[in-house]
């Protein structure tokens, strides 16, 4: 019988633990348990054999490490295939009368993946397949991938399962007491990222006892439509007489396992401190019969944190991260300025929406290559789930498989070359996308026409083994100053959708203004229309107060916003706003010093609204002159001299950017250019992840007006190199902490020296010395950020 | 037998010098204040406490010190252990979401950024403290007592013991620390180190 088949019908047992009985058996602390495949295969098969004759159905392979990182290709297939072996053996032997399987068993890898470790995506991806491939090739009948703490490797080894093998793939996580895994994700949200991968079985294994992990099982029991797993710890460990004693008993533990069991549990066993007693009593306790898995009808998205249902109220997707009509936003694609994107999706998520869409279309970038760049700064930084925008399969694509979790897909349509390029993907990666209602015939002007296109959309996605809940309706958003019944089809298709086929609707609502004066407020008012009409999400722009208004409105008048506390706090903002806006206005009247005093008290705020304000009537570059640059001489010269400190100097460098950014809008208007200064390209070099130094540098010198390309930390001399030569980088500034990570830094000089002799070349960072940036060649040791801005202000005096 | 044990410790509440001394103050204003306050308030939820450590026979020949699977030499560690029959070794985080905060604000705001690396550094010396006294107050029950914690990298210790120290604990498994091809932890707010017991 077929794993899959016998779980229709039976609990299915899986075995217990492995190490501490190989530990009692002799395996040192620090020793691989995989190599005792080899050195000791009579114990592997002994304690294999007991599972299967306590009752178990499944013993996993002794492979939690197997991988490439710990062992060599060839030693890794030979360890693979007495692994194999062992259970088959102890299969053959066994004496029981249940059904039995063999798991090959994938434990994390040890490393944590790029950024916040070392460890690529796509490196962690190859790292299973080897593994995967070596499993089905000796023969399992199924994938068991466990104890994972991380969403993002969780991701890694389930595309390589599913890459390299048709076998089942069950999936089960490490929780800790908090609920969540160790970087963030709650249960709900690996649901989603994993029944929308396909996963076959979602679970949680070792870190706590049955009795502690029951919330995060009764999460993921809430919203898995496939069959949950538990294969908890013997409860809590604890030392007894220099023996580790767990401390529940294998009759506790059968109880309190068998209670989850009885809620909907489908899958059971047992992790550290479990024995072959632990599972015998498992199989033997009443009530052990399943209960039958219900299918879950929620539309979820996730990030590496949480799920955002859609079922729960309306959803805002913000649609700031776009270029379309947005001058600075295509200068900063450009020019690679992936910072200028994350601060519209920090300040996106802080006015409050719930999911942000990217768009990086632009004719003249390789768009692929930037999705995937922005959508892995986004998601290290920002907890909001991302709807990946393009018209470009391979670009989606490129997205999708970088996203740690399941993401909103923007967009397919009723053209049969869409629902062939984008469904493949949405199956593959998971994901709910946006279907537009038009199709080759162009957009219906019939409610009728709209409904239609929407039915056979369902119809194709049925036909992908993708289901109503992953897709959502657009009817489409068009312009009521041209067409004046549009708004009216839009509202009705979207309600016969939602009432007929039951499925969820999003709109770009701002549309329907277009060409109209004070779009804000027709906007809002199509928003609530949309709302009572059933719409679920609505991309649109969150700092847009009317919009916002709208939105806290219908949630307090549709019983949504308890007690109207979020009606109340939002309101007590805006009132709070309009008292800030007045009381610097007053302010402002006296002019020069204030500003001064502003930036070097590093109140960033007060500094852009005074700027704004002196504007009116003195010219840019005055202000910059006689008052900024003043300000940062004084702060900068305090540090210096050890009067201010690190924290001051940085809150006044902000408060200075603050100024700055007024001030470059109005040069760009009036097209006066200030002086041209240096282009200083920065990076720390590979191997370190450390950047706070770094960033305290290129914040300085944009102050000071130099021109600053960050290329971020843990950078290979090779990519250092390229944009030194593109961006013709007169100075080229380099970072390290660790003595560890030196070498990758006179690696980045050397090559720096003989690739681009034009560029001069500065160190820094908590290791280095002028002894040590001497020896490995740089041109410049700085100690700190304001030796760097001397020492690139005598490089320009030099070239003049 | 080395038995590897796994706990969580609450931390204490913020010590605001501390944070102060790290960012390498030496006086603090109002400005300087509110910059700590709004680290706290951000950071209010990022911190865990995880703690994974064993106790080990110590046994040196020829300069070598030998911790279970742990081979080493280092004379200011030699020296710091002296007197010693055996040690705690331990792995403690504070967490992977204080770097995503410092990464996080490292663009928005440097200022907030260098304040939460500072209150990072403040809050994983609190845990080991709190682990460390923890420690020194099971042993002190069997009349022993404890030396200052020495990690990898302090004088001339190597930072290369840190692939054994991390392969005899486990950390990844249990505490979810781990360490990358430059020896770098991740999280970045975390410690390794060998307490000697006498």
């Amino acid at each position: 019988m077929k794993i899959l088949d016998f779980i229709k019908n039976n609990l299915l047992i899986l075995d217990g633990g492995m190490g501490t009985l190989l530990q009692s058996h002799g395996l040192a602390a620090g020793e691989l348990p995989e190599r005792w495949n080899l050195s000791h295969p009579e114990v592997i098969q002994k304690i294999h054999r007991d599972y299967y004759n306590a009752g178990s159905n499944v013993v996993s392979t002794n492979t939690f490490g197997a991988n490439l990182l710990k062992f060599s290709r060839e030693e890794l297939e030979d360890i693979v295939r007495a692994a194999v072996e062992n259970a088959r053996i102890a299969k053959e032997t066994s004496d029981s009368g249940k059904e039995r399987f063999i798991a090959l068993d994938i434990g994390p890898s040890g490393k944590l993946l790029k950024p916040y470790g070392d460890f690529d995506f796509e490196d962690a991806v190859s790292l299973f397949a080897e593994t995967v491939k070596l499993g089905v090739k000796y023969g399992v009948d199924f994938i068991f991938i466990e104890t994972m703490n991380d969403s993002y490797e969780t991701k890694a080894a389930l595309l390589a399962a599913k890459e390299n093998c048709d076998l089942p793939v069950f999936v089960s996580n490490a929780y800790g007491s908090d609920g969540r895994l160790m970087t963030g994700a709650s249960p709900a949200a690996m649901v989603a990222m994993l029944e929308g991968m396909g996963a076959d079985a979602i679970g949680a294994n070792c870190s706590l006892g049955p009795s502690q992990l029951a919330p995060v099982v009764e999460e993921l029991l809430k919203y898995a439509s496939v069959p949950v797993l538990l294969k908890p710890n013997a409860g809590l460990p604890e030392i007894k007489d220099g023996k580790t004693v767990y401390d529940i008993t294998p009759e506790e533990f059968a109880k309190e396992v068998a209670l989850l069991v009885g809620k909907g549990v489908r899958i059971c066993g047992g992790c550290c401190g479990t024995t072959p007693d632990y599972i015998r009593a498992l199989a033997s306790a009443k009530p052990c019969a399943p209960a039958i898995s219900k299918k879950k009808n929620d539309t979820l998205v996730s990030s590496y944190t949480h799920a955002v249902n859609f079922a729960d109220e309306p959803i805002l997707i913000g649609e700031r991260i776009n270029p379309t009509g947005k001058k600075r936003f295509k200068q900063a694609l450009r020019d690679r300025d992936v910072d200028f994107i994350l601060k519209e999706g920090l300040d996106q998520e802080a006015a409050g929406a719930h999911i942000l869409d990217v768009n990086v279309g632009l004719p003249e970038i390789d768009e692929p290559e930037t999705i995937k760049e922005v959508v892995c700064a986004l998601q290290a930084v920002c907890n909001l789930p991302l709807q990946i925008d393009t018209a470009d399969p391979i670009a989606m694509e490129s997205a999708l498989r970088r996203y740690n979790g399941k993401a909103m897909i923007n967009s397919v349509n009723g053209k049969a070359e869409s629902m062939s390029a984008v469904f493949p993907l949405v199956k593959k990666y998971g994901g709910v996308v946006v279907a537009l209602t038009l199709d080759e015939n162009g957009i219906p002007d019939s409610i009728d026409g709209r409904l239609e296109i929407a039915k056979k959309i369902l119809a194709v996605a049925k036909e992908y083994g993708i289901d109503k809940k992953d897709i959502i309706f657009d009817t489409l958003t068009l312009t009521v100053s041209a067409e004046p019944t549009a708004a009216l089809v839009t509202l009705g298709a979207l309600r016969r959708i939602r009432e007929e086929l039951g499925a969820n609707t999003v709109l770009g609502v701002s549309n329907v203004s277009f060409g109209l004066p004070a779009r804000d407020v027709l906007n809002s008012a199509f928003f609530v229309s949309a709302l009572e009409n059933g719409l679920s999400a609505a991309i649109m722009n969150p700092y847009s107060v009317e919009m916002m208004k709208a939105y806290y409105s219908f949630r307090a008048l549709h019983s949504l916003d308890e007690n109207c506390s979020d009606y109340v706090s939002f309101a007590a903002r805006l009132s709070g706003n309009e008292t800030i806006s007045s009381s610097v206005a007053s302010s402002a009247d006296n002019g020069a010093e204030s500003l001064k005093e502003t930036i070097i008290k590093g109140r960033c705020d007060k500094a852009r609204e005074l700027t704004v304000a002196m504007l009116g009537d003195t010219p840019p570059l005055e202000i910059v002159k006689e008052h900024i640059i003043p300000a940062l001489d004084v702060v900068g010269k305090g540090f210096e001299e050890h009067t201010v400190y690190l924290p001051g100097l940085l809150m006044s460098a902000e408060a200075a950017k603050a100024a700055f950014e007024p001030i470059s809008e109005a040069l760009a208007a009036s097209k006066a250019e200030g002086a041209e200064r240096l282009t200083i390209v920065m990076a720390t070099v590979k191997g370190d992840i450390h950047d706070i130094g770094k960033n305290i540098v290129c914040l300085l010198l944009e102050n000071y007006g130099f021109k600053v390309i960050d290329l971020g930390r843990d950078v290979a001399p090779e990519a250092i190199v390229e944009a030194a030569l593109r961006y013709k980088a007169e100075i080229v500034g380099l970072s390290a902490l660790m003595t560890t990570t030196v070498p990758s830094m006179e690696k980045t000089v050397a090559m720096l020296h003989d690739k681009v002799p034009f560029c001069k070349v500065i160190v820094g960072g908590a290791v280095l010395t002028e002894d040590y940036a001497n020896m490995i060649g740089a041109d410049k040791y700085a100690a700190d950020a304001m030796e760097a801005v001397r020492y690139a202000e005598s490089v320009e005096a030099d070239l003049k | 037998m080395s038995v590897v044990l796994f706990e969580e410790f609450a931390l204490p509440e913020v010590d605001r010098r501390e944070v102060l001394r790290y960012m390498g103050c030496r006086e603090s204003d109002d400005e300087t204040e509110a910059l700590i306050d709004r680290a706290i308030e951000v950071g209010k939820d990022a911190f865990c406490g995880k703690v994974c450590f064993c106790e080990l026979p110590l046994s040196v020949s020829d300069g070598q010190i030998r911790l279970g699977s742990v081979r080493t030499e280092s004379k200011n560690l030699l020296k710091n252990l002296d007197g010693c029959e055996s040690v705690i070794l331990f792995g403690a985080t504070v967490g992977i979401e204080i770097d995503r905060l410092i990464m996080r604000y490292g663009k928005v705001s440097p200022s907030l950024a260098v304040c939460l690396q500072a209150l990072g550094a403040e809050r994983i010396e609190a845990l080991c403290d709190v682990f460390c006294a923890e420690m020194a107050r099971k042993q002190g029950l069997q009349g022993k007592r404890l030396r200052p914690r020495f990690s990898p990298g302090y004088g001339d210790f190597p930072l290369e013991a840190q692939k054994e120290i991390f392969a005899m604990l486990g950390c990844d498994r249990r505490i979810g620390l781990t360490l990358n091809d430059s020896l770098i932890m991740s999280p970045t707010k975390s410690v390794t180190a060998i307490i000697g017991i006498y």
